[in-house]
């Protein structure tokens, strides 16, 4: 795409561009650097001493290595049922037309404009009443709810260019429904099922608010060990786990953008 | 023929069916865990609280309970909606230059710098926020730098610092939030102005509009959708989070969310923490719908 007019001269322009992406990555960059401090008090706040023994033994402390995992189960839970359940609503929305598919909409929509305090408040309170346990269960059940919305919507964007017909031709030429499932429909929603899936683990992996009302005293999350003890430490092992989650993401964006730059080429 | 109707008789029925067999366990989740809590909120926003000391409650029709909520925390409803305000306006004038650079500009690094707006916030919300308070404490870089040039007389002088510090100031609080919450301004605007025809551009110029009348008047109309949806992704989690001012804020610049988790978590007062919680919803929700009325961006909304 060419530059609007009058823009192609403007200097300014890229050079605010740059200073906001410096922005966004200064405190990453802090994080990363911080990971190799060996700290002088129980705070990691000012730089010490550089060493690597955080990432020799990145799970040594064992109460930080023990929420981590428990946060990997729970995204992992939420993650997959949210996206089943939300990408065979999408696919309902967007391939049908049905009496009542706006108020669905809305529906789907409300979860995403209720903020989270009211969401944990309001589960929080349901539990309360049934006298369900506080635990696992509920907090897994707290992250589906909102991913639901998120993966609805996400997969539904995605495939509302798609054309149904291919699934007629596929019937037309003696395929039956399932096949037809299998071999045309599933791999064509396939890539945005893919992204939905892994908002919807960073999203649940990453809450904090919503989580904090239905946990109860039993779960411990990553986010809520690091919040609840922020006061009194903050050891360097929250970098290199934080450090080690973004050099995963950084080869999985690294390996799209070569995908998708190979398939551009071919 | 009568074979052909048969064949699209089943297809129609199966049709017609099919859309609700697969909503089914979305609308049940949403019904039993989104709106039939929101429901036992609202009833026990609406309880009476006998015994101060003890965590019971019974449903009464009380209203006061609204009315109390609003005057015992309506400095905190000022700030939090306040803080969010700013925030998310501040999100506006960074993010848009930014999503309009890489949408006319990015040219074959487009999705490197989209993929770089999003990077960041693969780390953890609170370590992110926790390295900004480090960023801006008392010893370290950011005030390192007004320091050594001697500064911090001008910084207090504009509001910029508070007796020389940045941390606990309100002005933390609104930076943090505005960082943890910029992709979600900077992404909506991009998907709108990418979706712009650069023709219309061409046209504005050979019909001798200037660069900057065609931006008001060609580009900006345009991309409102996108600074709608911004707004909304922006503003309502930040009114209602309290991570930021956590750990940015100290004690004088608390936010609403933390305080409806203490009515909840800590002092077991059911009804005054669902009547505050009720009340931060009402605001909200009246809030965006003013704001797409005065946008003339309704069907957003829905």
């Amino acid at each position: 795409m060419s530059a609007p007019a009058g823009a192609r001269q403007s200097r300014l322009l890229p050079f605010f561009a740059g200073l906001v992406l410096l922005y966004l990555f200064i405190p990453i960059i802090w994080i990363v650097v911080f990971s190799f401090n060996r700290p002088a008090g129980r705070q990691n706040v000012s730089w010490n001493e550089f060493t690597l023994d955080y990432w020799k033994h990145p799970f040594a402390n064992e109460p930080l290595t023990e929420a981590f995992i428990k946060s990997l189960e729970l995204a992992v839970v939420a993650s997959l049922i949210a996206t089943a359940i939300g990408a065979l609503m999408a696919v309902a929305l967007a391939r049908y037309r049905f009496k009542g598919s706006g108020t669905i909409n809305v529906l789907l929509v409300l979860p995403l404009t209720t903020p989270e305090i009211v969401l944990g408040a309001s589960l929080f309170t349901l539990f309360f009443n049934r006298e369900v346990a506080f635990g696992f269960e509920t907090v897994a059940i707290a992250h589906i709810l909102f991913c639901v919305s998120f993966v609805a919507l996400t997969v539904k964007a995605r495939i509302r260019g798609f054309d149904w017909t291919l699934e007629d031709a596929a019937m037309d030429l003696g395929s039956g429904p399932f096949r037809t499932f299998r071999k045309v429909t599933f791999p064509l929603i396939l890539p945005g099922i893919l992204a939905a899936g892994m908002l919807s683990f960073a999203l649940s992996i990453d809450d904090y608010i919503i989580t904090s009302f239905v946990a109860g005293d039993s779960l411990v999350t990553f986010p809520m060990r690091i919040f609840n003890q922020a006061r009194t430490q903050t050891p360097p092992y929250i970098n290199v786990l934080a450090s080690m989650i973004l050099g995963v993401t950084v080869l999985l964006f690294v390996f799209s953008l070569i995908r998708s730059s190979r398939r551009e080429a071919a | 023929m009568a074979k052909v109707d048969a064949v699209e008789n089943t297809t129609l029925r199966r049709a017609r069916f099919a859309p609700y067999g697969l909503l089914s366990p979305g609308i049940i989740w949403l019904i039993l865990f989104f709106l039939v809590p929101l429901w036992t909120l609202a009833k026990i926003a609406l309880s009476d609280k006998p015994n101060p000391f003890l965590p019971e409650y019974e449903f009464s029709w009380k209203f006061s309970n609204f009315t109390d909520a609003v005057s015992d925390n309506i400095d905190l409803i000022g700030k939090s909606f306040l803080y969010a305000a700013a925030a998310t306006i501040a999100a506006i004038l960074i993010g848009y230059p930014l999503a309009y650079f890489i949408a006319f500009r990015g040219g074959k690094y487009r999705n490197l710098m989209l993929g770089l707006v999003i990077l960041p916030f693969y780390t953890s919300f609170l370590i992110r926020t926790l390295a900004w308070k480090s960023l801006l404490a008392d010893r370290g870089p950011a005030l390192g730098v007004v320091r050594t040039l001697h500064l911090t007389g001008v910084t207090d002088a504009i509001g910029l610092t508070q007796n020389g510090r940045l941390l606990n100031t309100a002005l933390a609080v609104i930076g943090g939030l505005t960082y943890n919450f910029l992709p979600f301004m900077i992404l909506p605007i991009y998907v709108s102005l990418e979706k712009i025809d650069i023709r219309l551009l061409d046209a504005a110029k050979d019909l001798y509009a200037r660069p900057s009348s065609a931006f008001r008047r060609v580009v900006l109309p345009l991309s409102m959708p996108g600074v709608f949806a911004g707004t909304l992704l922006c503003f309502i989690p930040a009114a209602g989070d309290f991570i930021n001012a956590e750990f940015l804020g100290g004690p004088n610049n608390g936010m609403i969310g933390k305080r409806v988790r203490d009515l909840f978590l800590r002092e077991s007062n059911y009804p005054a923490a669902a009547s505050l919680s009720i009340i931060f919803m009402i605001i909200i929700t009246i809030g965006v719908l003013a704001y797409a009325r005065a946008l003339g961006t309704e069907e957003l909304a829905g």
